[in-house]
């Protein structure tokens, strides 16, 4: 119980930075985007203030094993770089900078009520289960790979 | 390039982006887990449908964000230009995209580059460059919508 009211303030606080910064607002996000337009420097102090307050914030739960739940810390398991890490970056760049919506931002315009924050959400879970079913199938021919 | 003063917004995109820093650091020091959005909304599609609970209570604060920010003020207007087709593209990549490459702009932009992580900021310049990119041809190469 104690896990899930952690959980949901800190998607709230989350969401409240996201709706403060403008992150909420696609259009402010192209307007980010935008190099070659008229160019919104706005995000660059979101990320900024993010991983300011970040940088000393991680560096303190590194230095703690458990979290407040007792529980241990689930650290990123993979190292090093790869091809996935590259080519799923580039994609997902692209859909960002098609729509001006990233993950977040989609749960709080759907959260609004927004009509095509519903349909971008609903596609979006389309892609995640898209690559559930690539990931599966790309198992599968490794497993067969290394059988034989 | 110009400058857009009239939508640079520097002290609330500071104040955002440290809510959304505080709020990463808050739910790894309270529950061990990143604050990725791919990821938390990702992890319920996965092979193991454990670990439920925090994941949806996290989406549901993060959804409720924009009521709770009307309780005290303004929730500043989202505008999304982009039409059905695009959105539905753009949720595809942004899905798919994040899940091959473990992590959108919160888990590697914020978390990870916060963590000082190589994987993170290897993902953060491919999904700026190509979202860089692809605002840049949809603008200014094909001019679709929003072309200054």
């Amino acid at each position: 119980m104690k896990k899930l009211v952690f959980a949901f303030i800190g998607g709230l606080v989350f969401g409240l930075g996201l709706i403060l910064a403008g992150m909420a607002n696609p259009a402010k996000v192209l307007g980010f985007l935008d190099l070659a337009g008229k160019w919104d420097p706005s995000l660059a102090f979101v990320m900024g203030g993010a991983i300011a307050v970040g940088l000393i914030g991680f560096r303190l739960a590194h230095s703690r094993a458990l979290a407040w739940t007792g529980e241990p810390r689930v650290w990123p398991a993979l190292r090093g770089l790869d091809k996935r890490l590259v080519l799923g970056a580039l994609l997902f760049g692209v859909g960002w900078g098609i729509a001006g919506i990233c993950p977040g931002p989609a749960l709080v315009l759907l959260g609004a009520g927004s009509g095509k924050g519903l349909l971008f959400v609903v596609a979006m879970i389309a892609g995640m289960a898209l690559h559930v079913l690539f990931a599966r199938t790309n198992s599968k021919e490794s497993g067969r790979q290394q059988r034989q | 390039m110009t400058l857009d003063m009239l939508h640079f917004t520097p002290w609330t995109a500071l104040a955002g982006g440290v809510l959304i820093g505080a709020a990463a650091v808050w739910l790894m020091l309270a529950t061990g887990r990143i604050a990725g959005i791919s990821g938390i909304v990702g992890g319920l599609l996965g092979p193991r449908g454990g670990d439920v609970g925090w994941r949806i209570a996290f989406i549901a604060g993060l959804m409720l964000a924009p009521w709770a920010y009307r309780a005290v003020a303004v929730v500043p207007e989202a505008q999304i230009d982009a039409g059905t087709a695009m959105l539905i593209a753009a949720g595809l990549l942004v899905g798919f995209g994040t899940r091959l490459g473990s992590g959108c702009t919160s888990g590697h932009g914020v978390c990870g580059l916060s963590r000082l992580s190589w994987r993170s900021l290897v993902a953060t310049l491919c999904f700026m460059a190509t979202g860089f990119l692809t605002v840049f041809v949809v603008r200014h190469v094909l001019n679709v919508g929003g072309a200054a």
